[in-house]
């Protein structure tokens, strides 16, 4: 089971409070932690990546630990950290006045 | 009628207010989805308790809420509005082709009769339909697809269909407004448009008889006339009483004829109300006063309504879609301003109340009449 921490607003989305898991396949991508993401919480779908590039938003961030995931592609493999289950894979709403 | 429903989008959520059918006191239910941008909330006119609600940020994009208990609990629908057909290009602001990008739902209009349909204006400039309650939306590519799309130009606040008005008589007949294309109207049901523009005279424009190009702010109808049709322009009151085949100017003795919204009285076709704002490059009302402004004439004869509205310091606007009637009688009239106030009338416009004061910026104001 891969972990998973979500921003406060899509935590309210999909009703759930602290972490998610999520089962993915060997040697996850960020891809396919993201379409795990959604087919466990189709309320999310198209809120983390854009639905027509299948790439993050850009207000998006994910991180693992300190290290920043944010801009490695949907293809990149997750950190053995993270598909391992031993840390989550943090997705966070970047911060932005107003 | 035993009350009205007050639907209230902000910049940081929505609002909803409920009171009885003197209008006078108010329960206010809110924030719901907090620190969310709602753009518009709408209710069915076919069932009451079923709204709808855009919700969305820059950081996560558009949602699309549904409640089928007045508002009481909100489930996430379908927010998958998927262009139907290839996207090319419309203009950029400095005149290059720029490819069409969802951006938004700006404003939903559900069917007078039924609940499941609901059409939603979009930006990048299209209209989308449901017919199963937001479970799926389609494009009618028709009018994105039409061969003035690629001239089409995004105003400041984007290229968003942003008005939709159905004709209550003719189902085949729909009316829409794209900033800054212009009007256009579908008579089959949104498979095809055609602009209707003429008469409108815009600066910047060659000609002044532009097909497309024109900044629409609102377009308004009563029902009872859908032949004639009132619109608030980017400068200029303008009416129609051919659907759209020629406009004429109805500003008449408007302190400024720049503004955003304008509605409808309920029961008389021929009253009409705006809120003149000074300029395009000032958005808040002439010297500081905020005055609705009713024409009982369909136009050109206009008086200020003041009673109850700040008359000095205020320097708030009104957005397009952030007025709106009711069904009552005597009429009600409500409006919300970018300085977070929402303002009632019950006597169709002779005093006015502050329902809230201090919201976050309002975006758009809805108002049913419940039965």
């Amino acid at each position: 089971m891969i972990r998973v921490t979500l921003p406060q607003h899509l935590r309210v989305l999909a009703n759930v409070e602290g972490e998610v898991s999520l089962e993915v396949p060997q040697a996850p991508t960020q891809a396919d932690l993201l379409d795990a993401l959604e087919a466990a919480y189709p309320m999310l779908r198209a809120t983390v990546r854009d639905p027509t590039t299948m790439r993050r938003r850009p207000f998006i961030r994910f991180f693992a630990g300190e290290e920043d995931l944010s801009n490695e592609g949907p293809e990149a493999r997750l950190p053995d950290s993270v598909a391992s289950g031993s840390e989550p894979l943090r997705i966070i709403g970047a911060m932005a006045g107003g | 009628m035993s009350g009205v429903r007050l639907l209230i989008g902000t910049q940081k959520g929505a609002f909803i207010a409920t009171s009885d059918g003197m209008r006078r006191d108010w329960m206010i239910d809110g924030p719901i989805f907090g620190g969310w941008e709602i753009y518009h909330l709408a209710g069915s006119p076919a069932d009451p308790n079923r709204l709808y609600a855009s919700q969305s940020t820059s950081w996560f994009g558009q949602l699309i809420q549904r409640s089928d208990d007045g508002g009481r609990s909100w489930q996430p629908f379908s927010n998958d509005f998927s262009y139907a057909s290839e996207t090319g290009t419309h203009q950029w602001y400095d005149g290059t082709p720029h490819p069409w990008e969802f951006a938004r739902v700006w404003h939903l209009e559900p069917s007078a009769t039924d609940p499941d349909t609901v059409y939603a204006g979009v930006e990048d400039a299209a209209l989308f339909r449901t017919t199963d309650g937001a479970n799926s939306w389609s494009e009618l590519a028709g009018l994105r697809t039409h061969n003035s799309g690629p001239s089409w130009q995004p105003g400041a606040g984007g290229m968003c269909v942003h008005t939709i008005v159905l004709d209550p008589v003719d189902p085949a007949r729909i009316f829409v407004a794209i900033s800054a294309a212009g009007a256009f109207r579908s008579e089959d049901g949104g498979s095809s448009w055609q602009p209707i523009n003429r008469g409108l005279r815009s600066d910047g424009i060659p000609g002044g008889e532009a097909e497309v190009g024109h900044c629409v702010h609102r377009i308004a109808m009563h029902p009872s006339r859908p032949q004639v049709l009132y619109m608030q322009k980017h400068w200029d009151v303008m009416r129609t009483d051919n659907a759209g085949d020629s406009w004429h100017e109805v500003s008449g003795n408007l302190p400024s004829d720049f503004g955003f919204p304008i509605a409808v009285h309920t029961h008389e076709p021929d009253t009409v109300y705006v809120v003149p704002i000074t300029s395009d490059s000032e958005h808040y009302p002439p010297e500081g006063k905020l005055r609705v402004y009713r024409s009982k004439t369909g136009g050109d004869e206009w008086e200020p309504l003041t009673t109850g509205l700040p008359q000095e310091n205020c320097y708030a606007n009104v957005l397009r879609d952030a007025m709106a009637v009711d069904s009552l009688d005597p009429c009600g009239i409500y409006f919300g301003t970018t300085g977070g106030q929402v303002y009632g009338s019950a006597d169709q416009g002779d005093s006015w109340v502050p329902i809230l004061r201090d919201l976050p910026r309002v975006l758009s104001v809805e108002v049913q009449s419940l039965p």
